[in-house]
This record gives C-alpha cells, sequence and structure tokens, in this order.
C-alpha cells in the first residue's frame, strides 16, 4: 500500500523513559459560561512534539497554561513532570516551572528591561554572576541568531524579533518541556520560516519534548516533515514520504480533543471537522 | 383577590437579581482584596526579598510625589493661615494663627492630603502599570519563570509606599507650616516670631503621633488598591484604564474612611486636655 507521510521508526526507548513529561487526564475548564476545554486527555513523552491545531477561541492557549500551572482546571488532573499540579500551591510551582520554557503568543518580553535582561530573567533571580550571564545570553541569541539585539529594549524590535527574544529566553536555562503558544501567529512567512525552524533547532538538537500551538498547517507540516541538519546549520526536507516520527498531533473543536495521532491519521481522518480544517 | 400584574413581576425580579449579583460582587472583591493585602504584607517576613525593587519604588513614589506634596502642603497652611485670621480677628485671636495651622496641618491635613495627592500619582501608575503587564501577559510570563509577581511586584511597592509616605507627611506639614508663616507674614502683616512660637508651642506628643501613624496605613491602602486592581485588570487597554480609575477612587474614598477611624481611636487613646 502506497501510504504518503508513513512514520520513520521512532528511536527505541524504554518504557520509564517514555513516562510523559505533561498528561492531562478528563481535564475540563470553565469561565463563567460553558466549558472551553471539556474532558481533555493526552500525554506529551520525552523527546515528542505534539502539534496542537485548531481554530482561534476553541481554547488552545488555555491548555498550554494549564499545562503549566499557570491556571487550574475545575475537573481532572495534570501531572507535570509526574507531579500532579491542578491543586499543587503556588508556591510550590514555581520551582517546577523553571524546568519549563514557555513562548508566549506576543512575545510578553518586559518592555521596561533590555533584551539582555529579559533572556536572563531566571538568571538574574537566581543570582548567577554577570560574566557567566553575559556568556550565556550570547549564547542563547546567537541560537535565534539576535546577537546585535543584546543591548536593545523589546520596544525597537519587530514582532518577529520579539517572538525570538522570547525563545532565547524559554532556552536559555535548558528546559525539559517547551510551550510555545502559536509562535508564528500574525509573522510574515519569511519570519514564521524562521521561528519553525528555529523550533525544529530545538527538537532536533537538543531533544526537548515540546507542546506547540498554531492553526497555521503549513507551519505544522514543515515540522513533520523536514528536520534540522546541524553540519549545514539549516533545515532540510525528509525522504519523500518520510515524516518525524516523534511529532504528532492533536486537534480541538470546541473545547473538545476530536483527533490524537500522527500526521499520516490526520490527513487520513474521517472527521468532517478535520476535514474541513485541512480544506 | 389582587394579583401583581404580569409585567411587575419580572421587572420587581431583574431589581433583586441585580442587587444580588451586586452584593455578591462587593462581598467577593472585598474578599479578594483581603486575601491580596494580607498575602501582600506577610511577604515581606519570609524570603525572597527584592531590595532593588524596593529602592527604585521607594524612589518613584518618595522622590516623584516631593513636588507635588511640598506645593499642596505649602498653599493648604497658606490657605488656613488666610481662613483663620479671618476668623480669628473676630475675636480679637489672630495670635493663635501658627497653633490653628500647626494642629490643623500635622493632626489631619497633612496626612490626608498627603495620602490623596500620592493616591492619585501612585496608585493610578501601580494600576496601570500592572493591569498592563497582566494584558500584555507579562504577569504571566514572570509567573512562568519561576518568579512570584506578588514578592517581585506588589510587597515592594507596598512596603516602598508605607514608608515613603511617612516621610512625605512630614515634608507636607513642614511646608505646611512654611505656608502659614509666609501668609501671616507677608498678606496678614503679623509677627512670624509669634506664628511660629504658637505653633511649636501648642504641639504635644500625641498630635505628632496621631499625625505619623495615618500616614502608615494611608500607604498600605494607596499601594495594596493600586496593585490589586491592576493585577485583576481584564478587557485589554479599556481594562487598564478602568482599573486605573477604579484604583484612585476606592484608594482616595478609603484613605478617608481610614482616617475617620483612626481620629476617633487616636482620640480616644489621647484624649485631648
Amino acid at each position: 500500500m502506497n501510504v504518503p507521510f508513513a512514520s520513520t521508526q521512532p528511536a527505541s526507548l524504554s518504557s520509564t523513559d517514555r513516562a510523559p513529561v505533561v498528561a492531562f487526564h478528563n481535564v475540563s475548564i470553565a469561565f463563567d459560561g460553558p466549558p472551553v476545554l471539556d474532558d481533555i486527555s493526552f500525554s506529551v513523552a520525552p523527546a515528542e512534539t505534539r502539534i496542537l491545531l485548531g481554530p482561534a477561541g476553541v481554547g488552545k492557549s488555555v491548555l498550554l497554561k494549564l499545562a503549566n500551572g499557570l491556571l487550574r482546571p475545575d475537573e481532572g488532573s495534570i501531572l507535570l513532570f509526574g507531579e500532579e499540579i491542578s491543586h499543587m500551591p503556588e508556591q510550590k510551582l514555581f520551582p517546577l516551572r523553571t524546568r519549563v520554557g514557555m513562548v508566549f503568543q506576543e512575545g510578553a518580553l518586559f518592555d521596561s528591561l533590555t533584551v539582555r535582561d529579559n533572556v536572563a530573567y531566571q538568571l538574574i533571580q537566581e543570582r548567577v554572576p554577570d560574566d557567566e550571564i553575559d556568556r550565556r545570553v550570547k549564547k542563547a541569541l546567537r541560537f535565534v541568531e539576535l546577537e546585535e539585539t543584546f543591548s536593545l529594549f523589546p520596544s525597537s524590535l519587530s514582532g518577529g524579533m520579539r517572538r525570538r527574544v522570547a525563545i532565547a529566553r524559554a532556552f536559555i536555562r535548558k528546559p525539559e518541556l517547551l510551550l510555545y503558544d502559536s509562535p508564528t501567529g500574525g509573522l510574515d512567512p519569511v519570519t514564521s520560516t524562521t521561528i519553525i525552524e528555529l523550533v525544529m533547532k530545538e527538537r532536533d538538537v537538543y531533544r526537548t519534548p515540546s507542546l506547540l500551538v498554531t492553526h497555521r498547517l503549513q507551519d505544522a507540516f514543515t515540522l513533520c516533515t523536514h528536520r534540522f541538519d546541524a553540519e549545514q546549520g539549516r533545515m532540510v526536507p525528509l525522504p519523500q514520504g518520510e515524516t518525524d516520527p516523534n511529532t504528532t498531533f492533536l486537534m480541538l473543536e470546541e473545547g473538545r480533543l476530536i483527533f490524537d495521532g500522527s500526521l499520516h491519521d490526520l490527513l487520513h481522518s474521517e472527521s468532517p471537522f478535520v476535514r474541513e480544517f485541512l480544506e | 383577590m389582587l394579583r401583581t400584574p404580569f409585567f411587575c413581576k419580572p421587572v420587581n425580579l431583574m431589581a433583586i437579581d441585580t442587587l444580588e449579583r451586586t452584593a455578591k460582587q462587593i462581598v467577593l472583591t472585598v474578599q479578594e482584596y483581603s486575601l491580596f493585602a494580607y498575602r501582600a504584607f506577610t511577604n515581606l517576613f519570609t524570603e525572597p526579598r527584592y531590595w532593588p525593587e524596593f529602592l527604585v519604588q521607594s524612589d518613584i513614589v518618595g522622590f516623584g510625589s516631593a513636588s507635588i506634596v511640598l506645593l499642596s502642603g505649602f498653599f493648604t497652611g497658606g490657605v488656613l493661615a488666610l481662613q483663620s485670621a479671618a476668623t480669628l480677628s473676630q475675636f480679637g485671636a489672630t495670635a493663635v494663627t501658627g497653633q490653628f495651622v500647626s494642629i490643623t496641618m500635622i493632626r489631619e491635613l497633612g496626612p490626608v492630603l498627603t495620602g490623596i495627592m500620592v493616591a492619585g500619582r501612585n496608585a493610578s501608575s501601580m494600576a496601570s502599570e500592572l493591569g498592563s503587564m497582566v494584558v500584555t501577559e507579562q504577569i504571566d510570563a514572570m509567573r512562568a519563570l519561576g518568579v512570584d509577581p506578588m514578592r517581585k511586584l506588589v510587597t515592594p511597592r507596598i512596603f516602598a509606599c508605607i514608608s515613603m509616605l511617612f516621610f512625605l507627611t512630614i515634608v507636607a506639614d513642614a511646608f505646611g507650616l512654611l505656608g502659614g508663616g509666609a501668609v501671616t507674614v507677608f498678606l496678614n502683616h503679623q509677627d512670624g516670631t509669634q506664628y511660629f512660637s504658637k505653633a511649636w508651642e501648642c504641639l504635644r506628643y500625641p498630635d505628632i503621633i496621631q499625625g505619623l501613624v495615618k500616614p502608615l496605613f494611608s500607604g498600605y491602602i494607596i499601594a495594596s488598591v493600586g496593585c490589586f486592581y491592576g493585577m485583576r485588570t481584564t478587557g485589554g487597554t479599556q481594562g487598564v484604564g478602568r482599573s486605573t480609575i477604579q484604583a484612585v477612587v476606592n484608594a482616595s474614598v478609603l484613605i478617608i474612611l481610614v482616617d475617620f477611624l483612626l481620629t476617633r481611636t487616636l482620640l480616644a487613646l489621647f484624649p485631648p486636655l
């Protein structure tokens, strides 16, 4: 059978290594009205990239904030690094969150701080020596190709540059999980590709598990059908018909999870909503 | 049997519903504010503390408000001297103008006016600054980076405001006395030495205590109310504007209300001779 986008074999990992980094069990949440998310269950395994698709306003950002404990579910449980966080006090959540890198929709850079202080925010709180901070910030900015912005303020950066600085801020402490909230939303195609290449670089070079929210199918498919070539320093397409085995999809419709599977499953889904979304 | 007309019942029910909703909203706001203010205060006694933020906020509140406090104090003292001299002259008692200005400024007008001036300037700036951070997800980003915004943003503002309002009130009192003195000497053509000696002689420790206890409460109210409305901002830039208005209005009203309660308590503790 000729199957387009057949997954290559996933890297072999033991069952303990595959223990989920994040797991949602029957999670629901509402804000003064009908549920925004209703009975959501899924998990993110180590080294796995899960792409959360869905139209605007369907609860994708809410789901991402739940994963980091920034919001609390009304029902269900959420496990982050194996710890139940849905009822965890805020004070206990702070150390757990330092292990997670999060990229917000508009970057959410602190506008009163320079790029250096934004990227080094966590390191400054941990009282890391200034020389060490400068070295690590420059390395993180080099990763996103924005070294020249070191001493600039966010107000002097373009939308795409702000997003890349936010990615550098999320990457600097080598997080164990990355959460991307529409990192390419509202950006031009060229800048979007740059951002997606950075996401791919983090996925393929450091194997960091991630949950990426987007409503742009093109970005999602690029992530699935390309890999980052460290030697060439750019992304290259996978051989015809192959996809990244650790990149899978979730889709939300009116607060409910209606799809959980690979690109192949997505393209062959019978769901009318999925079909409509893909078209 | 008389029956309620069909069109009245829904209107009554609607009114009751609205009242119930408003009452619940007020109770909820008071409850949330109490928890917020308590947490912000108790944070000072546990690690981590952000002393650089405390110093920055002290500079913004203290040095930044000094000019308006100084001017409002000076002219309030001047007005008090003008008004009191006009009234006291009817009884041939213009000599006690200094006493009148001194007691009124130090006990009451110095602390209250300073509180209201600083509330107008700083409760609004705190609400709008924190509100903008909320709507641009900077507060969420801070939490996501493992930093508690209550400790980093709210607690330093509260303690900076309390400590700076204490000193600003002293500045307002001093310039109020100077303003009264200037009016007494240059406009009322009275003896300056007599004015200042009367102003000094009449003061007792309970007057000073009364005048310096109030700004501690006002400072706490200004920063906690400003930060509270800033941190619960919703609805984008329009929401920021709404939070700013609510912060200034509620802080000002609370300052006057607490001033009344404190005056009542302090007068009971230190009865006038």
